[in-house]
């Protein structure tokens, strides 16, 4: 197992560099490289996530290892998908060096045993937890658009284009990207939530517990409605979309590892 | 002996006027490239006509003779030659073939590394074929010079910065919206840079044009040029709304359009980026435009900035084209030189004695039985066969080259006998 995690870590690394010479060359051939290496690095992820599933019959989410684990799995597929969908080659530069740094936490977290409760397992728990990942994913890679937008935007407001606004593509084209990402982060979101009331309903007979875990999520899905009804309503777009991607991501981060240190509630185990 | 020169003048070593006089029209250089083949030593002619220059590349038997050849065609022209002289560069085998691959890559223009040299070369090689004028050793000449310029213009970026204002307004068009298949345009006022950068973004197909100007009169002319619509003054307003670029070039001494209407505009717009290019001195839009969210403005000192900008990265890059086409005339020189007679024939004898060695070979280690004295007959045998075959075409090449000029059949012995490759 820690093995297939070294190998998994040493092929992202690869794409991460594949993608770096990429990004300083804009030829295309690293780009195809890094791109197979993070596929081939994926498959031994998704190997390492087979084994823990066979395992443990649950999906993998016990410890703050094998949470850290599945985000980053979760990352790289949605990553793999974006990149299939929209070819916005620069997203790598992003999401690669995020990925290793995630697998290397992962990797210093020593893998505890726990104890499996029955409780943690059915239908409803497991769409709870794939489509959450995933929505979450897809708003991290919201925001590395919305990062590069962002630079791209400074360049040529600034009249001081350089370094990265030949490398970058066009302000629409990063927009248009962001804003796909943040539609199917919240459709995904949207459903983990409904379903993990669904589970709360059937495991302990309440919808809502007041959990702290539920009410930032709750917030979290909020900012992002807002985000979205702006986007819909007004048009906002640009820079304000942008910046509000990336202050998303914040309330992602604080949600998702933030409220399991610093609260109490029966999130809390899945980082313990 | 042969050489290859070159002799002409461009942009930095003669005035406009001396360009014109000496310049070629399409009729004119036709003539002119028989006449100038018709030439003592001159045996194979191509000239290169352009506004910027006008070269005369030729591959002769001796240069002294030659060049005094060009002279006279010139002389011809009602041009004393010697009173131009000093605005003439000449080069010879080398250096003549490098200007060459420095022209065709757009290395030696004034705009650096400009595309549009490449097709006036090749216009100037049909001419030349047509009239029969160009041989063996201009057509490897100047395919070779094609082929390297491609290759310079894929392998570095000399061509890919915009160095003049509308490319690099439509340059920074495509940065902001990505197409502009979709987008429409407004054009404020008149002016042949303006009208330059219309040409260019309507060339990426825009959707529609709008034309407002002072006097309607001219501004209904300039939208039948550009198939667009004309407008009022008064409408430039509404029209903010619905155009996605807008270029403004007109006399005006005042603002026209205010960063207080740009920021309504915009919300009307439901945030839709919007596109201003300012080219008109003094300037026709609020320079706070450029704060407005979603909004972009580069007036004409910024595009310059950008020019600037751009032409050191393509210095940078023709340092690297200069290194590909330095590569390209140390390989055209391999084989040019190859094009010598000794060397042809001596190639020529080795291959056939190299047949006749491995085949004789073959035979004798099949025939185990034969004396010393038997092999040494086949052996003689065989090299007589192969001198025996030589005989009349070595005698051919050596003749040829006393009156015509042998370059062609030494390059079809070589074809023939497939002697590149060796």
């Amino acid at each position: 197992m820690e093995n297939l995690i070294l190998i998994t870590i040493f092929f992202y690394i690869l794409a991460g560099v594949g993608y770096f010479l990429f990004f300083t060359s804009q030829k295309n051939h690293f780009y195809k490289a890094g791109l197979y290496c993070v596929i081939v690095g994926f498959l031994f992820h998704t190997a390492i996530m087979v084994l823990k599933i066979f395992a443990a019959k649950q999906l993998p989410i016990h410890n703050l290892f094998e949470t850290i684990l599945t985000a980053a799995w979760s990352i790289t597929a949605v990553f793999i998908f974006f990149d299939y969908k929209f070819k916005l080659k620069i997203l790598g530069i992003f999401a690669a060096p995020m990925i290793i740094f995630i697998m290397s936490a992962a990797c210093i977290i020593a893998d505890k045993p726990v104890e499996i409760k029955k409780i943690l397992s059915g239908f409803w728990l497991n769409v709870h937890i794939i489509s959450i990942f995933i929505g979450e994913a897809a708003f991290v890679l919201a925001c590395g658009a919305g990062i590069f937008y962002l630079i791209q935007e400074y360049g040529i407001k600034k009249k001081k284009r350089g370094y990265f606004y030949k490398r970058l593509p066009s302000l629409s084209y990063m927009d248009a990207v962001c804003y796909s990402c943040v539609i199917t982060g919240f459709a995904m979101v949207t459903t983990g939530l409904a379903s993990g009331f669904v589970y709360a309903k059937i495991a302990w007979g309440h919808f809502w517990t007041w959990d702290p875990k539920e009410i930032w999520s709750i917030l979290t899905w909020f900012f992002y409605a807002v985000l979205l009804h702006g986007k819909l309503a007004a048009g906002w777009r640009g820079k304000r979309f942008a910046i509000m991607t990336i202050i998303g991501v914040i309330f992602i981060l604080f949600t998702f590892l933030g409220v399991n240190f610093l609260f109490e509630g029966h999130h809390r185990e899945f980082t313990g | 002996m042969r050489h290859i020169i070159l002799i002409g003048l461009n942009h930095n070593t003669a005035p406009v006027e001396l360009r014109e006089k000496i310049a070629f029209s399409d009729p004119e250089l036709k003539q002119a490239l028989l006449s100038l083949k018709k030439k003592q030593d001159i045996n194979e002619a191509f000239i290169l006509s352009t506004c910027n220059r006008v070269e005369i590349l030729a591959a002769v038997s001796d240069i002294q003779s030659a060049i005094k050849s060009i002279e006279e065609f010139f002389s011809e022209k009602n041009i004393d030659f010697n009173k131009i002289k000093k605005n003439f560069y000449t080069y010879s085998d080398e250096k003549a073939v490098k200007h060459v691959f420095m022209v065709s890559a757009g290395l030696d223009s004034m705009i650096l590394g400009e595309p549009q040299i490449l097709g006036q070369l090749k216009e100037a090689y049909r001419a030349a074929v047509e009239q029969k004028t160009s041989g063996p050793i201009l057509n490897r000449l100047i395919h070779k010079a094609f082929f390297t310029a491609k290759k310079i213009r894929t392998e570095t970026g000399i061509g890919s910065h915009a160095v003049s204002i509308s490319y690099a307004a439509v340059e920074l068009a495509k940065k902001i919206f990505g197409e502009i298949e979709d987008k429409t345009l407004l054009l404020i006022g008149a002016g042949e840079m303006a009208e330059l950068a219309v040409e260019h973004l309507k060339g990426n197909r825009l959707t529609d044009i709008y034309v407002a100007n002072r006097t309607f009169k001219n501004g209904v002319e300039l939208a039948k040029k550009f198939g667009g619509r004309a407008l009022k003054l008064q409408e430039i307003s509404g029209a903010l709304e619905i155009v996605d670029i807008v270029i403004a070039s007109t006399a005006a001494s005042q603002l026209i359009i205010s960063a207080k209407e740009v920021k309504n505009v915009i919300r009307l717009r439901r945030n839709r980026p919007i596109f201003f290019i300012d080219i008109a001195v003094p300037r026709n839009i609020d320079p706070d435009i450029n704060g407005v969210a979603n909004s972009y403005l580069y007036d004409i000192d910024d595009l310059r900035g950008v020019i600037e900008e751009n032409k050191d990265l393509r210095n940078k890059e023709a340092v690297k084209a200069e290194r590909i086409v330095e590569e390209a005339v140390i390989i055209f020189l391999k084989w040019y030189e190859s094009l010598d007679i000794n060397q042809v024939i001596s190639a020529l004898k080795s291959k056939l004695d190299g047949i006749g060695e491995a085949e004789l070979k073959k035979t004798l280690a099949s025939l185990k039985h034969l004396s010393e004295q038997d092999i040494k007959a086949l052996s003689v045998m065989t090299s007589s066969f192969v001198n025996k075959v030589l005989y009349d075409p070595i005698l051919f090449l050596k003749s040829a080259g006393c009156k015509e000029d042998k370059t062609a059949y030494l390059d079809f012995t070589k074809k023939i006998f497939h002697l590149d490759n060796k």
